[in-house]
């Protein structure tokens, strides 16, 4: 096991290489005119010229990227360009990352709990009431464009609660709707896979022999069905928990939260580089890193996968 | 030399041997043949499920009306700006009534061409990209899939292009195109496929090592007919699970570009437009109809692809079928 995963992250390694070198090429086919924002009429050639000269732009690309790999090897990520000028760039993330991190961590608390309970209630119940009410929950809200009923629900529950409508870090009141509206999409789709292996489990011989055996339903449901239904979902739980960090763009800024929703689409349209390779960095080692922890997850939930290629099998 | 015996030879055949025979479906069946075929089956089971065909036929409605909505009679341009003849003022943000049945919005545009020709516009990116993403995303997986050697390239471009922001690929097409119609089609059709193929590329790996297409390879069959005769046929009712839902997520994409400032120019209605010009007057309760009925025609139209592309891959699976 050690060794497999030494290889595989040392693989990762060299497709984050390419990543960040892709994204830091595209980053300069980008026209000049992003760099000055608003300020770009009032500036003229010359001004243009020095500005640039003096961000490092002028330097040969090979120069800027073997520069820009130096000193990620010494661990400094640079400092921000135009988001905010001069500022390091690991110190606006730093700020940001907790808001992101609470709230994405308790809507997923939220949606796994509500979720897999609806999954089961639904697969249990197949084809009668609870199974119709969830899948009318499931359809809806995979159907109805978030930035919709995110707004609908800002709008009226905090009409009927006498919720104020903005986040507030001191007034804990404020931190509940952003964390329910945010787990709505979760539940739906935690109860949708849930119910699709449930049904999927409970078609199998060894529930039939459970049953032969005379265990209670119950007993049949949580300690055979649904670990093996929940073998599947374990593989996108850590690449859930690890990108609550990037935070929901749309929740953030419905309710001014000041956290990293947007912040990558912000910085691209500002072009500020050093701040794109960084926030690329981050996600991408994310998303390695979540893929491999859920494929870890998924070997200690069901002991019959093997990570490992061995002879004979592929 | 022997004439007589052809001549007897004619004289024995049997005419009505020679003669086509009428179908008969007692007769057929009764020597074990059935005139199954896989679309009709799949089509009867379709049709059986009555909400499917409702909104089938809802979304043909829809569909046919945005196209000819612009010809039919007293129907107001959707860019025009209305005046009050009295007052010389835009009729900005005037509520439903007979002359604009949706209202105008906060220039004095009529809401109701406004949401129609919006609704065209997305609907031909939702199903442009839909089908762009099911032809190359299908065609690219399956060879993923079944083509070995390709696995560990493939994988590769895969975890490269999945994990370079959208947004950059996308805020580069707007500055090398005009921000249009076809640069969004285009934009998106560049990177949603990968998914689509990755999706369609773990399904072939679960089938391609089964026991038929190890006699089919043994029979010398051709890599191109295993993958379009043996490996896609089982991949149908996923297949256009995947399909129908692309079209709705397309839409809701759209919107979601809009909202970040990348979507389409305002001149050009689209939902995601409507939508995003309606979120911004949502505190004013007397202004809320311009959130929600683009909001509703969005819901219908999603809803109704998500809920037909669900029957039909029940019905596409042969197992339902009679």
């Amino acid at each position: 096991m050690l060794k497999y995963s030494i290889k595989r992250l040392l693989q990762s390694l060299l497709t984050l290489f390419i990543i960040v070198t892709v994204v830091f090429l595209l980053m300069r086919l980008l026209p000049e005119e992003g760099y000055f924002g608003a300020s770009y009429e009032k500036l003229d050639e010359n001004q243009r010229e020095a500005i640039l000269t003096n961000m490092g732009l002028r330097d040969p690309m090979h120069k800027q990227l073997i520069g820009f790999y130096k000193d990620l090897l010494n661990g400094d990520l640079g400092k921000s360009i135009t988001f905010r000028p001069k500022v390091p760039v690991l110190d606006i993330i730093k700020d940001k990352v907790p808001y992101s991190l609470y709230f994405g961590l308790g809507a997923i608390g939220i949606s796994l709990l509500l979720g897999v309970s609806l999954g089961i209630a639904m697969a249990r119940n197949k084809n009668k009431f609870w199974d119709k009410l969830g899948t009318g929950y499931v359809v809806f809200i995979r159907a109805v464009p978030a930035a919709v009923y995110f707004l609908f629900l800002q709008l009226y529950v905090t009409g009927i609660f006498k919720l104020p409508m903005l986040f507030d870090i001191d007034k804990p009141k404020t931190w509940i709707l952003p964390v329910i509206s945010m787990s709505l999409g979760g539940i739906a789709s935690y109860a949708m896979w849930m119910r699709r292996y449930m049904v999927d489990e409970l078609n199998k011989d060894y529930v039939k022999l459970a049953r032969a055996k005379g265990l209670k339903s119950k007993q049949i449901m949580v300690k055979h069905v649904f670990r093996n239904a929940f073998v599947p979902m374990a593989q996108y739980l850590p690449s859930a928990i690890l990108f609550t960090i990037a935070g929901s763009i749309y929740i953030e800024s419905l309710y001014s939260i000041p956290g990293m929703g947007g912040l990558l689409v912000e910085v691209i349209k500002r072009q500020d580089n050093t701040l794109v390779q960084a926030l690329v960095l981050v996600y991408s080692s994310i998303g390695i890193v979540g893929l491999f922890l859920g494929d870890i997850l998924m070997a200690l939930f069901d002991p019959r996968i093997n990570l490992q290629k061995k002879g004979g099998a592929r | 030399m022997g004439k007589g015996v052809v001549n007897k030879l004619t004289d024995s055949i049997n005419e009505d041997l020679f003669q086509f025979a009428e179908y008969n479906e007692e007769e057929a069946k009764r020597g074990g043949y059935s005139n199954y075929s896989y679309w009709r089956s799949t089509w009867q089971v379709f049709i059986k499920n009555r909400l499917a065909v409702f909104l089938l036929t809802l979304m043909a409605v829809i569909l046919v009306f945005t196209i000819i909505q612009p010809y039919l009679p007293n129907q107001k341009s959707p860019t025009e700006i209305h005046i009050n003849p009295e007052t010389r003022l835009p009729l900005a943000n005037n509520s439903p009534s007979s002359e604009h049945w949706f209202g105008t919005n906060s220039i004095g545009q009529d809401l109701w061409s406004r949401i129609w020709n919006g609704s065209r516009t997305s609907l031909m990116i939702g199903i442009t990209v839909g089908i762009w993403e099911a032809v190359i995303g299908i065609t690219v997986g399956a060879m993923w899939g079944y083509i070995r050697w390709l696995d560990r390239p493939m994988t590769e471009i895969y975890n490269v292009i999945n994990n370079i922001p959208k947004t950059i690929i996308l805020v580069l097409m707007t500055y090398i195109m005009k921000p249009s119609l076809y640069t969004m089609i285009i934009a998106m059709g560049l990177t949603s496929w990968i998914d689509m193929a990755r999706f369609v590329r773990n399904l072939t790996v679960i089938i391609r090592d089964r026991e038929y297409n190890l006699a089919s390879k043994c029979l010398g069959t051709p890599t191109r007919r295993i993958i379009a005769k043996n490996l896609l046929p089982y991949l149908v009712s996923v297949i256009m699970l995947t399909i129908a839902l692309s079209i709705p997520q397309t839409i809701g994409y759209e919107v979601f570009l809009t909202y970040i400032g990348l979507g389409l120019p305002v001149s050009i209605p689209s939902l995601g437009n409507l939508i995003n010009e309606g979120r911004s007057l949502m505190m004013v309760a007397s202004q809320r109809y311009q959130l929600i009925f683009p909001s509703i025609v969005i819901s219908i139209i999603t809803i109704s692809f998500y809920m037909m592309g669900n029957v039909f891959s029940d019905a596409a699976d042969p197992k339902n079928h009679v």
